[in-house]
């Protein structure tokens, strides 16, 4: 029978079905932050459990470090204790952890490519809803919730029921300064934040093919705001190229074997789909979110919608709801928004090419007046790598803060946030209510369309620069 | 885990779709190592005033709804953040049922480690709970998960779909590790001939 990659992964990882029961896939790979952890540990501590492979565990502290003042004691006695209680926790079992003042620290997904440890077709968890991330190697990989962790944790197994497949074909090549960002908003908008309920999406097509692995990453990454568990990208010579020498990957002999493996992966030329999607590359313009859920998105040259340009009712009033939350008016050109505050960063675009793409727009250019522009790595070796490249210069000549890695803005769990009323380009997954601080209105875009929106204190076609 | 059995309680109705899980438990309330004391800020930013006091309009708020055990809602509830939070503040202010079209596949599966019954309903099905708890708010519905049926007094009730493991699991209240664990022999099994194929995932 021909196979979709996702079938190969489920049967090569499936362990067990006991009656009544759902079947069993063997987890590789667990990755952990603070945030979704500590309950895990204190339940396995409670039933007098142990972690069966520690060695199975990279766990960073992400969502709650400052991205300033880096060696001030945190300010905030919660957050304090959290980041604490996962130090002890990965002492106490022997995990592979690195802590805020580690070298390789940084946001959970963008550290775990860094070193190589999640090859592809293997299984990969956290208790975080953007590990879809991780697709991008052809591994599949999705978000648990906590009660999960702990499963994982005592079990190395998790009991699944099988999803759907879809495969989203993207044909054809980007235009200029559109990007896996910009793909990513543009399904979303498409198929709806529940267009992939239920379903494991495999990006494939010309313009997946050509994008990096970083641009992989970005799209994967955002498979969950279309709703779809996992998002997977077949491995090719530019994953390969991408991982050797990393730390976790394996050499030699066991290179050569590891690579007879990745290249079966792939899904079998005539596999079926439950769902197939196709779109012209050349059709994505620059995205920006204009409401409060990821899929009220639109082109960077078209104008906000009215409640009565939508048919369904439910759809409809959710555009009044938002437009009211956002402060907009119906049918207002996007490029006519005015934003306060710039953010770049995220483990959807705080890699390496997303500063990149971001400093050839900002060089020479000034952020506008009255408008904050901050840009976090993804980690301190994507913090490095840019300053070895003089990218900071750039950002911090033209106005910008140059931070320490961290989620930072993207859920403004650190204390960088929106205040009220206050409005952002930024490069993160979810322009949900209070997303970035409670009352702050967000917009999505890429790492170029909010360069571009900084200096010119509003959002601009990027393609005409 | 609390076993889930029949019961007939108020219904509360929120007519919104897509609320995401940091609506349901903004991230402000993420930082505890605890599990428990999450139901006081279920809702906060919808449910509170700036000044801490409930907010009127917020359809909770409802004297009509207190005390509910069914909360109805639009669909794809619990989208986003993989966050277990929200169930844990869904299950500690005292629901124990959703009643929706669609959920996001992270909060589904959190549902059941917590004693909740997230019920999916057709769109039909779901717009006739909603009217009649509209026309008649504070109206009780039964929950019969044995049977799998939801009855209601004007007779909107319908049968539903679980899966037989789940179904199980929640009417028992079964611990999912010790289940997996009653698998311990299979799983060492399977362990030893992974190792052999990839050794290098151990080192």
């Amino acid at each position: 029978m021909k196979k979709t990659m996702y079938e190969k992964i489920w049967d090569s990882h499936f362990v067990v079905e006991a009656a009544g029961q759902a079947p069993l896939l063997y987890v590789d790979r667990h990755l952990m932050h603070e945030v979704t952890s500590p309950q895990a540990f204190e339940g396995l501590r409670n039933a007098n459990r142990k972690v069966r492979n520690p060695h199975s565990i990279l766990a960073t502290m992400d969502h709650c470090v400052p991205t300033k003042n880096r060696n001030l004691p945190i300010a905030d006695p919660i957050a304090k204790k959290q980041i604490e209680t996962m130090a002890d926790n990965c002492k106490e079992n022997d995990l592979n952890l690195y802590d805020m003042k580690n070298p390789n620290n940084g946001v959970i997904h963008i550290v775990v490519p860094e070193h190589g440890f999640v090859p592809p077709g293997m299984i990969v968890v956290c208790g975080d809803s953007h590990t879809a991330t991780h697709g991008a190697f052809g591994a599949l990989a999705f978000g648990i919730g906590t009660s999960e962790v702990e499963h994982v944790m005592a079990t190395q197994t998790l009991p699944q029921k099988k999803s759907k497949t879809m495969l989203i074909q993207i044909d054809g090549e980007l235009s200029k300064y559109a990007s896996a960002k910009d793909i990513a908003l543009a399904i979303t908008g498409k198929i709806g934040t529940a267009g992939g309920t239920g379903h494991v999406i495999e990006y494939a097509g010309e313009a997946i093919s050509k994008l990096s692995m970083e641009g992989r990453m970005t799209l994967c990454n955002m498979a969950i705001e279309a709703g779809a568990r996992a998002g997977l990208v077949a491995p090719d010579q530019k994953t390969y190229d991408y991982l050797k020498g990393r730390e976790f990957v394996p050499s030699g002999e066991n290179w050569d074997k590891a690579l007879a493996y990745w290249k079966t992966l792939p899904s079998d030329h005539g596999a079926k789909y439950d769902t197939t999607i196709i779109l012209k590359a050349a059709d994505i313009e620059p995205q920006v979110t204009w409401g409060t859920s990821p899929e009220q998105v639109t082109g960077v040259n078209n104008i906000i919608p009215a409640p009565e340009d939508f048919d369904d009712k439910i759809k409809s009033q959710a555009c009044k709801d938002a437009l009211n939350y956002m402060g907009l008016k119906a049918h207002t050109k996007i490029t006519d928004i005015a934003v306060d505050l710039i953010f770049i960063g995220s483990c959807t675009n705080g890699r390496i090419e997303d500063f990149r793409i971001a400093a050839d727009i900002t060089k020479g250019t000034k952020v506008a007046d009255n408008v904050t522009a901050i840009a976090v790595p993804g980690s301190y070796h994507v913090k490095k790598q840019a300053e070895d490249e003089g990218l900071d210069k750039i950002f911090t000549e033209a106005g910008w803060e140059w931070r320490e890695p961290g989620c930072s803005m993207c859920l403004a769990m650190n204390g960088d946030e929106l205040t009220a009323g206050q409005r952002s380009a930024s490069t993160s997954n979810r322009n949900f209510e209070g997303r970035q601080g409670k009352g702050g209105r967000t917009h999505l875009v890429s790492p170029a369309m909010a360069a571009a929106a900084a200096s010119a204190g509003h959002f601009v076609d990027i393609r005409n620069l | 885990m609390q076993a889930y059995t029949k019961h007939q309680s108020i219904a509360a109705l929120m007519r919104r779709s897509n609320v995401d899980t940091d609506q349901i438990i903004p991230k402000q309330f993420l930082k505890k190592v605890e599990r428990s004391g999450f139901g006081q800020h279920l809702f906060h930013d919808w449910r509170f005033n700036e000044d801490g006091s409930d907010n009127k309009d917020f359809e909770l708020n409802k004297a009509a709804f207190k005390g509910a055990k069914i909360l109805v809602v639009g669909d794809n509830f619990g989208c986003g953040s993989s966050r277990e939070h929200a169930p844990w503040a869904i299950e500690d202010y005292g629901f124990n049922t959703i009643i929706s079209t669609s959920y996001a596949d992270i909060f589904y599966n959190n549902c059941f480690k917590n004693s909740i019954l997230p019920i999916v309903a057709t769109k039909d099905q779901l717009d006739r709970l909603m009217d009649e708890i509209d026309a008649n708010e504070g109206v009780s519905f039964t929950i019969d998960l044995e049977n799998q049926q939801i009855i209601t007094p004007a007779g909107n009730g319908f049968k539903f779909e679980v899966d037989a493991f789940r179904k199980d699991n929640l009417s028992k209240g079964l611990d999912d590790i010790g289940l997996t664990l009653e698998q311990s022999a299979s799983i060492d099994k399977y362990e030893e001939k992974h190792k052999q194929n990839f050794p290098w995932l151990w080192t």
